[in-house]
């Protein structure tokens, strides 16, 4: 059995809604709409113009910058329009419209089919450069970069916890397509070179832990049942309960030998380095006690919400948040016309029954937050500090910056307080007096030249 | 953005979505429910309350409960504050006063000690959540300075009867502490005697510290329903049980801990005083420490101070000290210094 990190929540996990259903392709919407920034890092350029023909899979958008991830065409049509539009996570962005011409037609020589075993690594690291991968749990860091880790590694663990509530879509990729996941699976750990592979899931999981067990058969990947507690897909606490590592604060996985990649993400691998296929699809749940038919979609990047809102008999209830991500630590959405992303695990909308709460109250010390904290912080402190704008002291005395926002404190507060909300309006403060000091220092070093 | 984009949604009947940073839901405990939990859980040592000292003690508790919710009602609207009056923390506090008093003390005495409760030691610490000391010890102590005599006049031991006539008795630590231990066994007739009285409640003391095995019922559903940490109250009666039994009448390791655990208003203050979420430390670790300071401040009360029971004043002390101690006593964050 593997370890149990501290703290943690329970919320009730909704995942019933959609849990049964399988993986369904969507049909291709008329036109998409495709963000130039689906990754942590710089935004791409577009590439194509106005007017231009462009296939599945061609790149339509790429940067000069070290940390970025490249934009492809998610199908085959005409360059509409390049402008801003609606963006899940940072409210407008850049993006390609394409409109469909309804062939779907990959890019001359795609797919390819390559043995992966025969490959050379940095033919493997290309391979996934080239097709533009990122973290497709949410976290959209570019996967080529993590697969590149400055310190050496031992242990690669494949992300399949699925802790947000409501989301069944990786479970039911693990379900289906094990094949993939252990494809990509052996392929990093190849690259890696690492001496143990596991891949976690939650124990409420219990087909695709028996799934994966039967795909992972011969391969030396270990399928690691985790005890089902958000978050437990947390990258820290997901790598202390399956290697007792604790990445030290501040610090990242490699710090402690450990490179982590979602369950998502390494089927799209196997797909980049076997057939050589950019990401243009993802599989994201659809659900929420709003959608009238909650379903697994594999949804083209770029499709509006509301084609797939539709698509899923639209609105049973009045939806009071429409949500990209979990109801953990998804973005409440103000538009349906946000296109799908690279990072998008859901797409919910939920009534006022499941997002209404009480009016926000003093801190009465319950101390819920604190044992609900898997960081170890003092939460209710930090919404006090917060709220007081002590910045530095939430900082200095409190370890404000070692919150991974999972929002369990929040979750628990009895008092309804903000309390991680709180947190990142201290940590965006901070953030911004170091990027000011950073800025002075480097006028104060300009002027005495 | 362009505005062609932006001014004009695409169908008119969109929904309009809220929006708000993560998390989107939550769980379904309020302070409200929290609240009124626990005056559930004192609820039977309560009523027995009243069996045993009859309707003094039902005018007690109703004078105290009404005088503490009034006085917070009457100060929000005052201070054209939002109402939380009933929220079920001003109905503990005057419950709690008058379970911890005894029950031939005039009503109007209640009242007073409630509103001082309420005004003095809650909301002009700016209300639940900010008030340092527990208000209905803070209740207390102000009448045991204001009135010594009535709050120290306890009713004839053992009439069941529930008529009070006005024959000064006293509590089984009053014995103790005047007359020893021998003439404090002898007043019950028996070692066993005295045990059972009490766990059942049959004594003498204030109207709601008496039943130890009714206030143990609530405790122990407080616990169960996880709104207390069993090693807060466990702790308390711990170092109380350890230290009294070491420091006898009769030299080292000569005292009676059963005793003193029943005895006085321990029972109640551990499990619904030492507990009080507001003025007790947030980590566990500076729960436990919480929890052996003011067991062992009683024990040095009722041992050696002029008081013969000393929980109240304990858990005032160790209230003091709760924001030194949430300040030393952090739990450790997750990736610093030693991992396991």
């Amino acid at each position: 059995m593997f370890r149990n990190f501290l703290g943690g929540i329970h919320p009730k996990d909704g995942k019933e809604l959609a849990k049964a259903q399988p993986i369904e392709a969507m049909p291709l919407p008329s036109e998409v709409v495709i963000p130039m920034s689906q990754h942590i890092g710089a935004p791409c350029t577009p590439t194509v113009k106005v007017g231009d023909m462009v296939k599945r899979g061609q790149v339509i958008g790429t940067s000069e910058a070290f940390m970025h991830a490249d934009i492809h065409a998610s199908l085959s049509g005409k360059v509409t329009k390049i402008d801003v539009f609606p963006h899940s996570g940072r409210i407008s962005c850049q993006a390609v419209v394409i409109e469909s011409d309804g062939q779907d037609a990959w890019l001359e020589g795609l797919p390819l089919h390559r043995d992966w075993e025969k490959m050379e690594k940095e033919e493997i690291l290309d391979a996934i450069r080239s097709a533009g991968i990122v973290g497709m749990g949410g976290a959209t860091f570019p996967a080529h970069i993590k697969l590149k880790p400055s310190k050496s590694v031992d242990v690669l663990i494949i992300n399949g916890a699925e802790c947000e509530p409501y989301l069944t879509a990786d479970y039911r990729l693990m379900l289906e397509e094990p094949q993939r996941i252990v494809t990509g699976t052996r392929i990093l750990a190849r690259i890696l070179g690492v001496k143990e592979t596991y891949i976690g899931i939650e124990d409420n999981k219990p087909d695709a832990i028996a799934a994966l067990e039967t795909a992972c058969e011969g391969t030396g990947i270990q399928v690691a049942p985790l005890k089902t507690k958000y978050p437990q897909g947390a990258e820290k606490m997901l790598i202390y309960a399956i290697s007792g590592r604790e990445v030290p604060c501040g610090g990242l996985p490699m710090d402690v030998g450990a490179v982590v990649q979602n369950a998502g993400t390494v089927a799209a691998i196997a797909d980049a380095v076997v057939e050589g296929l950019p990401l243009t699809e993802r599989v994201t749940t659809v659900s929420g006690d709003a959608v009238k038919h909650p379903k697994n979609l594999r949804i083209r990047i770029g499709t509006r919400y509301r084609d797939v809102i539709d698509y899923c008999g639209g609105f049973g209830e009045q939806p009071d948040k429409l949500l990209a991500g979990g109801p953990m630590m998804g973005f409440a959405q103000f538009s349906l016309d946000v296109p799908v992303m690279k990072g998008s695990s859901g797409i919910l909308g939920l009534t006022k029954n499941i997002t209404a709460h009480g009016r926000e109250r003093a801190c009465i010390r319950c101390g819920r937050c604190v044992k609900a904290c898997p960081m170890g912080l003092v939460p209710s402190m930090l919404s006090i500090l917060g709220e007081r704008q002590a910045y530095a002291r939430a900082r200095d005395d409190y370890g404000v910056m070692n919150c991974i926002e999972c929002g369990s404190c929040t979750f628990v507060c009895p008092a309804k307080r903000n309390i991680v909300q709180y947190i990142r309006l201290t940590k965006g403060e901070l953030r911004a007096e170091m990027a000011r000091e950073k800025a002075k220092a480097a006028k104060e070093q300009g002027a005495k030249k | 953005m362009s505005e062609e984009v932006m001014k004009k949604p695409e169908t008119a009947q969109d929904p309009v979505f809220t929006i708000s940073s993560s998390p989107h839901i939550r769980d379904g405990e309020s302070i409200d429910h929290i609240m009124w939990q626990v005056n559930l859980a004192l609820l039977p040592a309560a009523v027995f309350a009243v069996y045993w000292f009859g309707i003094p003690a039902l005018i007690n508790m109703l004078v105290g409960i009404i005088f503490a919710i009034a006085s917070e009602y009457v100060w929000q609207r005052a201070m054209g504050q939002p109402i939380t009056a009933f929220d079920g923390s001003a109905c503990i506090t005057g419950l709690l006063l008058a379970m911890s008093m005894s029950p031939l003390l005039p009503p109007y005495m209640v009242a007073v000690g409630s509103a001082l409760a309420i005004v003095v030691a809650k909301q002009s610490m700016g209300g639940l959540g900010f008030n340092i000391f527990n208000p209905a010890h803070i209740g207390r102590a102000a009448l045991m300075v204001s009135w010594p005599i009535a709050m120290t006049t306890w009713s004839a031991m053992g009439d069941a009867s529930g008529g009070v006539d006005a024959v000064t008795s006293a509590t089984p630590l009053n014995i103790l502490k005047l007359q020893g231990y021998d003439a404090l066994v002898n007043t019950f007739g028996g070692q066993g005697e005295m045990y059972q009285a009490l766990l059942l409640g049959t004594r003498n003391g204030s109207l709601g510290e008496t039943s130890t095995l009714l206030l143990l019922l609530g405790g122990g559903y407080l616990i169960w329903k996880g709104y207390v940490n069993w090693v807060v109250p466990a702790v308390m009666l711990l170092t109380v049980a350890v230290l009294t039994w070491i420091f006898g009448p009769a030299g080292l390791f000569t005292g009676d801990p059963l005793f003193h655990v029943m005895a006085g208003g321990l029972i109640l203050g551990a499990f619904f005083m030492a507990t009080d979420m507001v003025t007790i430390p947030m980590t566990i670790k500076g729960q436990i420490i919480f929890a052996a300071g003011a067991g062992a401040i009683t024990v040095l009360i009722r041992l050696v101070g002029g008081y013969p029971e000393g929980v109240c004043y304990s858990l005032l002390l160790m209230n003091a000290v709760t924001p030194l101690i949430d300040r030393l006593v952090k739990p450790r964050i997750f990736g610093a210094g030693e991992g396991k």
